[in-house]
């Protein structure tokens, strides 16, 4: 794949305010988003990694803001986008979300005709006969049989599968060149979720969108994503493409999280968890955010914010225990079943 | 497991209707199993399929429309003595799905996780019943002094450690876990799977594991259930199950798992369960042991084809 950036987050500090303290939820962060892959961001609640995304559409609460740093797209900064008037250029149009309940991201009072229809007036200028052409086309292409009733129907006439379906028509009615992804299966059944997975993966060829995955559930992210971008306390600390962080992870936090996937539990026995609980975002962070969880903590963890280090061109993490003065420690044993597929 | 098995609970052809007597909606359409003193049994399906409602109907939130429910030899459904009421109110728990959702946001965790002993242990002293939510905190390791602060003071994974300590000061034998990991994060969701089966070897218990999520199912349960549309499909033990599935909405579910291995990636268009695929005109399927502990529903024919499958293993 040719790597042109097609968004480049540089330096992003996002800021909250709560109950008048003021909560840091994303820490200098810099990504860059690559035209055509598929980039899935991992993290637990509270990691950032919804917020990271609501920054490129201006979707952020009125409580937070963009401290500084720059969200470069098409030779514009989004990070200094202040008005509604800017970002209804880019949001949907250029950037399309999909989220994760389908069940509130829909107008219970529209037909989901008239909800298509809505996105391309307000986006591509379509109006009679050629909008609705275009919104029984995009009905098609997710895969819904009978577009010409189902059109007239309202949501909950709809499956939860079939109205993630509508969401996701949506989304791309207007041809966006990047599909944000919010846990697009979370609230769907195994099934189901394989189904949308499926979709999705077949637009992104039709369409040739770039997209933006953000889960937590590492199977869905083995199966859809090129790279893979892990988030903690605000912060990404390893990326790099899908095999190279399933199979060769380098931050500590990153083998926590796969070797507490019940995939690799043995019956009978404790399955690994992390201990303590995540930082507290309202205070500042000194060090590594993961250090008092992790068993591998080096002084230094504690004192000063580890810079990326580079494993291969295309995968960097944020731990100290790459430096070449730091000891050698070996990734956890179970961490090779998942190479080999094992209790899969 | 071992070989010899105590019976401890007997589900036999439940069946639980919701709506108008006149037009009812069969949620749940002749269902039987056993459960065992000290096993995992899961149960899993898809949502709607009335995975749910066979837990609730079980602990008898739900009043069943026939079968019947067999608890340590007993019959527990329908019209029981206030005893027998009380007994399996006390040894018959639940532990809920949605944390946030199933405590009361009002009372403190004090009287969340006593509040059971109100009804079945009114002669309890002030003392007596603090020390027992001290115990039933310290054993889901929460601090006792907690007992004192209100239930928005805790994250989801705490939360539902009230929740089990809720459940674990009524001495349960038998406990319905309904999802009770499906709103928590990766990394607290083994922190409670652990502290379940911690609490199962210590005490004894006896768990249903109702979910929709197989990787974890297979991680805890001893036996699995597959439920779909209000009847079940397949039933075996786990390791079976997963590698020799025989009923096609088994293998759907199955296949469609992710798995967390991008060398294992599934690419092409998911499979899917076509009901289509059975002929029941004629032959009405049956629920039948195909191996020793191994049930899967179909029709003669079906069950033929199954039995060479299995021959040929």
């Amino acid at each position: 794949m040719k790597k042109t950036p097609i968004l480049s987050v540089q330096g992003l500090n996002v800021k909250f305010s709560l109950r008048g303290k003021t909560l840091h939820a994303i820490r200098d962060v810099s990504l860059d988003l690559y035209k055509g892959e598929t980039l899935a961001i991992v993290g637990e609640s509270g990691s950032g990694k919804s917020v990271l995304t609501k920054t490129f559409m201006g979707l952020m609460d009125t409580n937070g803001w963009i401290d500084s740093g720059s969200i470069w797209y098409e030779g514009k900064d989004l990070a200094q986008y202040k008005t509604e008037k800017e970002w209804l250029a880019i949001r949907g149009k250029e950037i399309a979300m999909v989220l994760q309940d389908p069940m509130t991201s829909l107008n219970p009072l529209k037909t989901i005709g008239a909800q298509i229809i809505e996105a391309l007036k307000l986006h591509q200028h379509l109006e009679g006969p050629a909008a609705h052409q275009r919104m029984i086309e995009t009905l098609m292409d997710v895969g819904i049989p009978d577009p010409e009733r189902r059109a007239k129907q309202y949501p909950h006439e709809f499956s939860g599968g079939m109205r993630q379906r509508v969401v996701i028509a949506i989304a791309i009615a207007c041809k966006p060149k990047i599909l944000i992804c919010d846990e697009p299966t979370t609230a769907l059944d195994v099934t189901i979720q394989a189904q949308i997975l499926h979709l999705i993966r077949e637009l992104v060829r039709k369409y040739d969108l770039t997209t933006v995955y953000i889960t937590h559930d590492l199977g869905v992210v083995a199966n859809v994503a090129d790279r893979v971008a892990v988030m903690y306390a605000g912060d990404i600390i390893e990326i790099g493409e899908s095999r190279e962080v399933f199979y060769d992870a380098r931050h500590p936090y990153t083998w926590a999280l796969l070797s507490s996937l019940p995939q690799l539990g043995v019956k009978g026995e404790d399955l690994f968890s992390i201990k303590g609980t995540p930082p507290n975002l309202f205070l500042e962070i000194k060090g590594d955010a993961f250090a008092p969880r992790n068993p591998h903590a080096l002084k230094i963890d504690f004192e000063e914010r580890p810079p990326f280090f580079d494993v291969s061109p295309t995968h960097k993490a944020r731990t100290w225990l790459l430096d070449p003065r730091a000891p050698k420690v070996d990734p956890p044993q179970i961490l090779q079943r998942l190479r080999k597929g094992e209790g899969v | 497991m071992s070989e010899k098995k105590e019976l401890l609970l007997s589900v036999k052809d439940m069946k639980v209707n919701f709506g108008s007597r006149r037009k009812p909606f069969h949620a749940v359409r002749g269902v039987s199993f056993d459960i065992y003193k000290g096993e995992t049994f899961g149960l899993v399906g898809e949502s709607g399929s009335g995975k749910t409602t066979i837990g609730r109907a079980i602990i008898r939130i739900y009043e069943m429309a026939g079968g019947e429910v067999i608890f340590k030899g007993q019959k527990i459904n329908g019209k029981i003595s206030k005893e027998l009421d009380k007994e399996v109110t006390r040894k018959m728990q639940m532990i809920f799905q949605d944390p946030m959702a199933s405590l009361n946001e009002r009372a403190k965790v004090d009287y969340i996780v006593s509040e059971g002993l109100y009804n079945v242990e009114k002669h309890l002293t002030k003392e007596q019943r603090k020390e027992k939510v001290d115990a039933a905190l310290s054993d889901v390791g929460l601090l006792p002094e907690f007992a004192s602060r209100f239930p928005h003071e805790f994250s989801g994974g705490q939360r539902q450690r009230i929740g089990i300590a809720r459940a674990l000061i009524m001495q349960p034998e038998f406990i319905v876990a309904d999802e009770p990991i499906s709103a928590l994060d990766v990394s607290i969701r083994a922190q409670v799977l652990n502290l379940l089966s911690e609490l199962q070897k210590k005490r004894g218990l006896t768990y249903l594991f109702i979910s929709h999520d197989l990787s974890v199912m297979r991680f805890i349960c001893d036996r699995i259930a597959v439920i779909h549309k209000g009847l079940l499909m397949e039933l075996a033990d786990t390791e079976t199950l997963f590698r020799h599935p025989l009923h096609p909405y088994t293998k759907a579910l199955l296949s469609a798992v992710p798995m967390p291995s991008p060398d294992h990636r599934q690419d092409g268009p998911p499979l899917v369960y076509d009901e289509s695929v059975h002929d029941y005109s004629q032959d009405q399927p049956v629920w039948c042991e195909i191996e020793p502990g191994h049930f899967v529903l179909g029709n003669q024919a079906e069950l033929d084809a199954y039995r060479k499958i299995i021959g040929e293993e």
